[in-house]
């Protein structure tokens, strides 16, 4: 019986049959935690491993991104309980000027294709954007890696979603994914692996991958796959990547077309409340947040500014910015989109997360609506006011015009 | 094993909620917090229709919820403000894969509805649930059925931990 891709990503971490539905140990290439979770790594690591060392210090990493630099004390001491643990142990740390832990651990090559990847980050998944496991864990179970280098893993079923037709050119990647999480919902791909395939999927570049790897969880799957393309590969200085089984077994194939796709939208307070963007077109809006680990890629942010080249942000709506990546920053300030939009009237901020977890950019007041390209609506997360979720052509046109708009109504 | 105590539905139109998320469980505004004795009084306060749920609950109560539940962030706060207020267990249809990691690695117990009649159960109730036979009870009378647990669960529940598990191997 042949293996899916999260089988294949697995068993090449294991020492006995990995199949789907067993529990089996799983060793782990690269250990992380960052800010927000990090301190509680530390805690619990010496509270059960007193006085010892981490079990690979190559592979082990502290990556800041939620509050950076941080804003308030606690996380001020949060991130110097860190510090002090990684100078002590001689961990690498990204401190509070790299950017988004997945995306700099991407940039770097320290995740690569067929690798495994943990860390305090429910977004880690978004690995699977380069044909490698990431996951999200909590502050006990990463301590425990951080120590032994592996940890159990339920082997999750997987589901094939298949995508048929051609992205049309009004859409874009998060176009794409904000289509297939209203079509799968959060239950359909509960605690399961999607892999994703179709002639879209293949042409779809790396930035691409990220932003629809990155809502797998918004999808409540386990990790969203992509067998990686002659770019990812070549970006890693790799020729060859891992590939599911042509008998590979699947819990379910899902065909989904996208030949007639429109610009898509989330409605608060679901991720998967997705409806087409002209359908919100008499939606007065206040505010818009361009990043995230969604959509928070140089290619998202250039592509803002190459929109916003001669156009004003509409007076009265705050717009905000936030590149993932301090490497991300520099290109575009090289490049000259970086004053293109502060020139549009774009309030840009260092690399990180932005709002998601208690940032420090993108928080709502009640009353307030707001179109952003991350990836989670939900009720009150970031503050009392109503959160769409969109592509960055979508919220950089209602920035423009003060409503949802498409892109198209700009240009 | 058993799990008994006093029953919380967290209901909406008179079904179990879905996808309760962890900003809702344990808000964000309060992650800095490492001490688990001072996460108990926040939980559920960005849930609405629960928001005094952390006043109102006792040591020994049992958590009944829907599909989906602590879907979102990998925040242990979230598993472990249940812990801080002693609450016994967490029964949902279904959890959010993070959350049963967490949940389970940390050894406090999670339980997976296959059904229950919701017309023979309401908050306050004491009711016991059996995860080896798989059922719920009220008050003698069963009123559910339970999946059962994974043997690793079951090992780690044992254990107290993962780290005390790992011992074990």
């Amino acid at each position: 019986m042949g293996k899916t891709l999260v089988e294949k990503i697995l068993a090449a971490h294991a020492d006995e049959d990995v199949t789907a539905g067993k529990i089996v140990w799983i060793r782990i290439d690269v250990r992380s935690a960052r800010d927000f979770g990090g301190a509680n790594v530390v805690k619990n690591f010496k509270k059960y491993y007193p006085g010892e060392k981490v079990e690979d210090l190559e592979k082990t990493f502290f990556t800041f991104d939620c509050n950076v630099p941080a804003n308030t004390i606690p996380y001020a001491n949060n991130q110097q309980v860190c510090r002090n643990f990684a100078w002590d142990q001689g961990v690498k740390l990204y401190d509070v000027d790299a950017g988004i832990g997945s995306h700099v651990m991407i940039e770097e090559g320290i995740g690569y294709p067929g690798t495994t990847v943990v860390g305090t980050d429910s977004h880690l998944n978004i690995m699977g954007a380069v044909g490698a496991f990431g996951q999200g864990m909590g502050d006990q179970d990463i301590a425990f890696v951080f120590k032994t280098g592996k940890t159990w893993f339920e082997i999750p079923g997987s589901i094939l979603v298949n995508i048929k037709g051609e992205l049309p050119v009004t859409c874009s990647a998060k176009d794409l994914t904000l289509f297939i999480t209203g079509k799968l919902g959060t239950k359909t791909a509960l605690g399961k692996a999607i892999e994703f395939r179709g002639p879209a999927i293949d042409k779809l570049d790396l930035a691409g991958r990220i932003t629809l790897a990155s809502m797998a969880t918004e999808m409540g799957a386990i990790i969203g796959l992509i067998v990686p393309n002659k770019e990812v590969l070549e970006h890693f200085g790799h020729t060859e990547a891992l590939t599911p089984d042509a008998d590979a077994v699947y819990e379910k194939t899902i065909d989904l077309d996208i030949s007639n796709l429109k610009p898509q939208i989330a409605k608060p307070p679901k991720p998967d409340a997705v409806v087409d963007v002209e359908s919100l077109k008499n939606v007065k809006i206040h505010s818009v947040f361009i990043g995230s680990c969604t959509n928070g890629t140089y290619e998202d942010i250039a592509k803002v500014a190459k929109i916003m080249n001669g156009r004003k942000v509409k007076p009265g709506i705050v717009a905000t910015l936030v590149p993932a990546t301090m490497k991300g920053w520099k290109r575009l300030l090289k490049e000259g989109h970086i004053s293109t939009l502060i020139e549009a009237g774009f309030v840009i901020s260092n690399p990180g997360c932005g709002g998601c977890a208690s940032g420090q950019i993108g928080m709502t007041g009640e009353g307030q609506v707001h179109v952003s390209t991350s990836n989670r609506n939900f009720a009150g997360k970031q503050g009392a006011g109503d959160t769409y979720l969109a592509s960055p052509e979508t919220a950089v046109a209602s920035a423009i015009l003060g409503r949802i708009a498409t892109l198209q109504e700009v240009e | 094993m058993i799990f008994k105590g006093r029953v919380w539905l967290l209901l909406r139109e008179g079904k179990l909620i879905d996808d309760i998320d962890t900003d809702m469980i344990f808000h964000n505004k309060y992650l800095a917090i490492t001490e688990i004795a001072e996460m108990g009084q926040y939980a559920f306060d960005n849930l609405e229709g629960y928001k005094d749920f952390a006043k109102k609950a006792q040591p020994g109560d049992i958590v009944i919820t829907g599909q989906n539940f602590g879907s979102g962030s990998s925040r242990q706060h979230a598993v472990d403000c249940f812990v801080a207020l002693k609450t016994v267990c967490v029964a949902a249809e279904s959890f959010g894969a993070i959350y049963k990691r967490n949940a389970i690695n940390s050894g406090f117990p999670i339980l997976t509805i296959k059904n229950i009649d919701l017309g023979q159960v309401k908050t306050g109730d004491t009711v016991e649930m059996d995860s080896e036979a798989g059922t719920i009870k009220n008050d003698g009378k069963e009123i559910g059925t339970l999946e059962p647990l994974s043997t690793v669960q079951k090992d780690i529940l044992k254990a107290g931990n993962v780290f005390e598990y790992a011992k074990t191997l």
